[in-house]
């Protein structure tokens, strides 16, 4: 059993890491809770934020940090113009076609982005990006720490916009009952598109958090999107608590089973526990009725 | 009698007649998908090789390039379609179960493969007529790593007495893994290995991997790694303060490798890879670098040294094999190609003469201690070929 600095570590490490999670799950049960709508095209969504953070980088020299402001603007604008002018007219159509609908969208950003970008990975090099806080015998490392408070702050923006906002209320509303939203007159395709904008927002905040822990490539998509549905499946679909609670939840478990199993068993522990969890608690931790 | 052919051939190129006067020669690499960035290098090695097998052998060659994708059924059917297509030898394919594939197809199409790069060892183990491989089997080029690590103590005067392994879980990691298990005990090299850590090549975060590691105190880490997992793992042992007395990849590609470099800056140097190379010292290799330089100007010849170097070899084998044949037919082609003998100053790759054993294969290719000084992969060791002085333990992560 390793000395207990490194287990500290390692939880410190995964409870950060989870955080970043968190917020990218966040996206995904935002969206699914409101629209209805299955994102299959989530981690590619996130990709390309992450390119554009590596793009700013490169191109402007901006901090990642400070690209999430407006790469969460522009993503907001997108997700927004792509529910309203385009996924709405199938809000309807039978949830089989508009699950394909979400995955040839995924394919097309993630074949987009290997014939814009080839198949090389790409990272930015901030001057801070190897250094840690040294806190006795705990090495934290920095990078993780921003990030993590990066998505805190936005989880708690998110929240405060659906609890005091008359929008985020009116969204509520829509996502408790659509169809009392339309009898009250609430513009349903409208506060679906912002939902969708927003969730597209908090994915690019976390992409511009994630691009400085890991390397980016075309092909990063799909392991996120299924990273996203096992956080929000074991947060509880459609609860932002949850989601923040499921990312936590795998961060914090496959650190313990990486250090105290074999690193290999990370991968193993986070589907475990969600199996585990769908037997015993099939709503999620924070799913319907505990919201 | 058979020396003084070679010389001559060497020294006296001249044009072959009007009957056979081209090799159409099918090069078939993973240019798109997972390995394409290899597979791009490795072509690069092809473009570079008619215009400078003319120059050398007098022969001229005509390159049928195909992309496998990186995908084993891809690569099955292209090489299908270049025979197809006329090719009368196939040159590749970096991957092992992309090269046993297209070996198949080339052994029930009678059309000879040499085969670039790939270390699986049951490539040359199948009883083929048709297959030929300058490259060294994977337990070869395991052992030659380890038995370089030796060398690399005794020109520092310093060993460590623990080491922590860790290596990539694929089939190629874990049959480096396999191999090191079995070879380290006969080896009676100074340091015990206290702990195995295998982990994904696909790994986008090794902070736990890396904490494991650091936990054991290990003066040493002994790597198989590829790529991004590698630049992944060097920046998480920064973070992590960890500075064991040297990083050595005993064989696995990563450390040497462009992206590594540039990627880490400062942080890439000083890891250590004992692996197959080119031979600095030969003329050939002067003249095959410039020649590159000339082509690809942007590129460092350093960075494509493996991959480029084994490919352009391969090109050479199929055209002195033409030039001794004087024929396209396969079968003669087969022929001549079993018959090689290259002389190890006339090749790019490091090693000795090229000559094909009876199962197809070429022993003696060689490894050498390459270290990245300054941003860039130097050969150390061994002292004939050195160009840079190994550096030692590595100076601990500021």
């Amino acid at each position: 059993m390793p000395a207990l600095p490194y287990v500290a570590n390692a939880v410190i490490s995964g409870t950060l890491t989870g955080i970043v999670y968190g917020l990218m799950a966040l996206g995904l049960s935002a969206i699914f809770g409101v629209v209805r709508q299955v994102n299959f095209a989530h981690g590619e969504l996130m990709t390309l934020a992450m390119y554009g953070a590596v793009g700013a980088f490169q191109g402007l020299a901006l901090d990642p940090f400070l690209t999430m402001i407006a790469a969460a603007m522009v993503f907001g604008v997108f997700g927004y113009v792509l529910q309203r002018g385009f996924l709405n007219r199938f809000i309807h159509r039978p949830e089989h076609l508009r699950m394909l609908l979400m995955i040839a969208l995924a394919i097309i950003i993630g074949n987009g982005l290997l014939l814009a970008f080839g198949p090389d990975a790409r990272s930015v090099q901030t001057s801070y990006q190897l250094d840690s806080f040294e806190l006795g015998p705990l090495l934290v490392d920095k990078v993780r720490v921003y990030a993590a408070i990066a998505a805190v702050v936005a989880t708690a923006l998110l929240a405060a916009f659906f609890r005091l906002t008359l929008t985020g209320k009116a969204i509520r509303a829509c996502a408790d009952n659509p169809i009392g939203a339309r009898v009250a007159g609430l513009p349903v395709a409208h506060l679906y598109a912002v939902t969708f904008g927003l969730g597209a927002a908090s994915v690019a905040v976390a992409g511009c958090a994630m691009v400085q822990l890991i390397d980016v490539t075309p092909g990063l998509g799909p392991g996120y999107t299924l990273l996203a549905f096992v956080i929000v499946i074991v947060g509880g679909l459609g609860s932002m608590v949850g989601a923040l609670l499921g990312g936590l939840a795998i961060g914090v478990s496959e650190a313990l089973a990486g250090l105290l199993i074999t690193p290999s068993a990370k991968s193993m522990v986070s589907f475990g526990l969600l199996v585990v969890l769908l037997l015993v608690r099939p709503q999620g931790l924070m799913g319907p009725g505990r919201r | 009698m058979a020396a003084a052919s070679t010389l001559a051939m060497y020294a006296f190129p001249r044009r072959l007649g009007a009957e056979t006067a081209k090799l159409k020669v099918g090069v078939l690499l993973p240019r798109s998908g997972l390995q394409a960035l290899i597979g791009q290098s490795c072509q690069r090695g092809a473009d570079v090789a008619p215009e400078l097998l003319r120059q050398r052998l007098g022969v001229d060659i005509e390159l049928m390039n195909a992309d496998t994708e990186s995908n084993v059924d891809t690569a099955r059917s292209r090489a299908e379609r270049l025979i197809e297509q006329g090719a009368q030898v196939l040159v590749g394919a970096f991957d092992s179960g992309h090269t046993a594939a297209i070996a198949q197809v080339a052994e029930q199409r009678g059309v000879p493969h040499i085969v670039n790069i790939a270390a699986a060892p049951q490539i040359t183990e199948q009883g083929y007529k048709f297959v030929f491989r300058n490259f060294p089997p994977a337990p070869e080029i395991g052992r030659n790593g380890l038995v370089l690590l030796g060398d690399i103590f005794r020109e520092a005067k310093v060993a460590p007495k623990t080491a922590v392994f860790m290596h990539v879980n694929d089939t190629f990691g874990q049959a480096m893994a396999k191999g090191v298990a079995a070879l380290l005990p006969k080896l009676s090299l100074p340091f015990k290995v206290v702990d195995t850590i295998p982990y994904d090549p696909a790994a986008k975060d090794l902070t736990v991997e890396v904490s494991r590691a650091k936990a054991t105190n290990a003066e040493l880490l002994l790597l198989v790694c590829r790529l991004n997992d590698a630049i992944v793992l060097r920046r998480e042992m920064v973070k992590q303060r960890w500075s064991p007395m040297g990083v050595v990849s005993p064989g696995s590609p990563g450390l040497y490798e462009e992206q590594f470099s540039k990627g880490l800056g400062k942080y890439g140097d000083n890891c250590i890879s004992n692996t197959v190379w080119f031979n600095p010292k030969n003329q050939i290799t002067h003249d095959f670098a410039a020649a590159f330089k000339k082509r690809f100007p942007k590129d460092e010849f350093a960075f494509h040294g493996i991959n480029a170097s084994y490919t352009f070899d391969a090109v050479l084998i199929a055209a002195d094999a033409f030039k001794r044949a004087r024929s396209t037919d396969p079968k003669a082609l087969a022929e001549a190609i079993r018959q090689t003998n290259i002389p190890a100053t006339d090749r790019v790759s490091f090693g000795g003469p090229i000559k094909f054993n009876a199962k197809g294969q070429v022993d003696g290719n060689r490894s050498v201690v390459i270290q990245n000084l300054r941003g860039k992969p130097t050969v150390v060791l061994p002292a004939e070929l050195a160009e840079g002085k190994l550096v030692f333990p590595m100076p601990k992560v500021s």
